[in-house]
């Protein structure tokens, strides 16, 4: 396996308060990333600074081997695709629009490549959004937006997607949906997520932050403790096996 | 384009052929109409015999269409473009509906000037030129400012832009009303007035040839960034997810609208309204892209604008009438309706 993104002793402060300290993560080609933690952990900035918009104060991050600084801002975004958590875009914006703008990293800003357009109407196909395209963004509910964002990342045509709580206010079938078609994309992924249960399902690996540091990384089952989960997020954590599938899923109690 | 199916959208080539030809009429009806009507077949004589179209006109009324009524209407036709164009603009820039182009202080700096040139007799030695030049040299000077400040504290981000734009308009009007209190001038307040409120009166062919640059240096910038202005109205760290020099481009539109809107008030004074709500007009007709909306909202701009002049120059002669009385009558009412439509929003920042 290689290595796609690493980051080493990242630390970043904010506004009077660190809230990076001394980060290490190192995302092999291919793998996807839970970032878990409670809210204000830091998981927001790590994924700004690894996806290169947002600056460390200390330590580096390299993507395919390179510090991420010295990627050209156009070369970095056909690298690194971002769907961030709170994107409003303009409520007039067509759907094939919105997935356009993924094109804007491959071209001058003064060309438009002809076939653009047929490049954002097939990545909304290939999530099954098809009938979308003609829709102005204000008439999707969240869910659809959502996949319409990754569906403007297919279209950046990047190989690292880096979803910032990309489950927040959707309905329970819908959250996993998504997660399920990101995990089928083939993508190396780093995702903020909330829910533990969720984090353990689709993901090969997950990074507990806490208090700007990573408490635990590795594969869910043996980064998701009991006794970690507990100092982390304050609450019980059970694997119990699913009574008529046998997967181990988790329990969470107060 | 050619895939547009939106119902709610019209084809920008149609759209643009019809304003196109809209205005191309537009022009030798607004040139016969004033305080004295000509006959219109005396005005196309003289435009198509000045333009070594057709044979010389012998209409007694060639100096009048020719030296005063015509640079009026293209000025008129120009500065609508132009303040539609650097409305589009401040409105990308700061990502914010309710901007318009005299939001960052251009042109409260302008009028500083523009009132020093009035009441002081500043910048006599420039003649006819003084007027405009003072506006010019105020609107720099306030633009910079704004911009020095607001890239001081941290850069050129929407808020900080907005609330600089605005504190320092208070501060620079404060200014140009203290000279108009202590001039001894009598009919200096109402020169001012007439001044700030927007007036075409003074145009000449002389004035024509810079408005005419600056908008056609912003219209051609604007186009060419299209794709980063497309992202940066998506967000700021969308822009910079796809590679947008988000800080730079900032600073590009800025001094592009300071330039633009700083020779459009030097030469027209204030109008308001018309760069606020022509670039909503625009989005509506043909979508918030702004390959599309730009040259729509340009033509729309400079339709509205020479009708709007000939309004004033006709309503109540052989007073002419300050234009944003005429565009704020005209423009509150469309921009009310504009806001009553639950769709209408801009950014996420509404």
């Amino acid at each position: 396996m290689t290595t796609h993104l690493s980051a080493s002793d990242l630390t970043c402060r904010r506004g009077g308060t660190t809230v990076l300290t001394g980060v290490d993560l190192t995302v092999e080609q291919g793998s996807r990333w839970a970032i878990v933690g409670p809210n204000g952990a830091g998981k927001s900035t790590l994924l700004r600074v690894l996806a290169g918009i947002d600056h460390a104060d200390r330590g580096e991050v390299r993507l395919r081997g390179r510090p991420i600084e010295q990627f050209r801002l156009r070369d970095r975004a056909r690298e690194i695709a971002v769907v961030s958590q709170h994107e409003q875009p303009p409520a007039d914006l067509l759907v094939r629009e919105l997935v356009v703008l993924g094109r804007v990293p491959h071209r001058s800003p003064w060309s438009t490549a002809r076939d653009d357009d047929d490049l954002a109407v097939s990545a909304l196909a290939r999530l099954d959004l098809g009938g979308l395209a003609d829709r102005p963004v204000d008439r999707l509910s969240g869910g659809e937006l959502r996949r319409v964002l990754v569906a403007r990342a297919l279209a950046q045509e990047a190989s690292l997607l880096i979803l910032d709580e990309p489950t927040n206010h959707l309905d329970l079938l819908h959250q996993h949906e998504l997660l399920a078609m990101v995990a089928e994309l083939d993508l190396t992924v780093v995702a903020a997520i909330h829910d533990l249960d969720l984090a353990d399902r689709y993901f090969t690996h997950i990074a507990v932050v806490h208090d700007g540091g990573v408490a635990a990384q590795g594969d869910p089952a043996t980064t998701l403790q009991p006794e970690l989960v507990r100092q982390v997020f304050g609450v019980h954590l059970t694997r119990i096996a699913h009574p008529s599938t046998g997967d181990l899923r988790l329990l969470i109690d107060p | 384009m050619s895939r547009t199916s939106d119902p709610r959208r019209v084809p920008v080539p149609v759209l643009t052929v019809v304003a196109l030809v809209i205005l191309v009429v537009s022009l030798p009806i607004a040139t016969a109409l004033g305080s004295t009507s000509i006959p219109l077949g005396d005005v196309v004589d003289v435009w198509l015999a000045r333009l070594g179209l057709g044979p010389d006109s012998s209409a007694t009324s060639d100096t009048i269409i020719w030296n005063i009524r015509a640079p009026r209407v293209l000025l008129a036709a120009v500065v609508g473009a132009g303040l539609a164009i650097g409305g589009t603009a401040v409105q990308t820039l700061v990502r914010n509906p309710l901007a318009d182009p005299y939001l960052l202080g251009v042109s409260s700096g302008a009028s500083v000037g523009a009132t020093a040139v009035i009441t002081l007799g500043v910048l006599a030695s420039a003649g006819s030129w003084a007027l405009s030049l003072g506006a010019m040299i105020g609107a720099v000077v306030a633009a910079a400012t704004v911009f020095g400040i607001a890239a001081g504290q941290g850069g050129l981000t929407p808020l900080r832009l907005v609330l600089t734009g605005t504190v320092l308009a208070s501060a620079f009007s404060a200014i140009a009303s203290y000279l108009v209190f202590r001039s001894e001038e009598p009919q200096a307040a109402q020169s001012v007035l007439f001044w700030l409120l927007g007036s075409l009166a003074r145009a000449s062919w002389d004035q024509l040839l810079l408005p005419v640059v600056a908008v056609a240096i912003a219209l051609i910038v604007l186009v060419l960034f299209r794709g980063w202005l497309d992202a940066l109205m998506a967000g700021p760290d969308v822009a910079a997810s796809l590679g947008v020099p988000v800080a730079e481009l900032r600073v590009v539109l800025f001094v592009l609208q300071a330039l633009l809107v700083g020779v459009l008030v030097a030469v027209a004074g204030g109008i308001g309204f018309l760069g606020l709500v022509v670039p909503h007009v625009a989005r509506l007709l043909v979508g918030p892209l702004h390959a599309r909306m730009l040259p729509i909202a340009a033509l729309a701009g400079a339709i509205f604008l020479v009708w709007v002049d000939v309004a004033a120059r006709t309503l109540a002669p052989p007073q002419d009438i300050p234009l944003s009385v005429v565009t704020g009558v005209v423009g509150a009412p469309v921009f009310l309706m504009l806001l009553g439509r639950r769709r209408y929003r801009f950014g996420g920042e509404g």
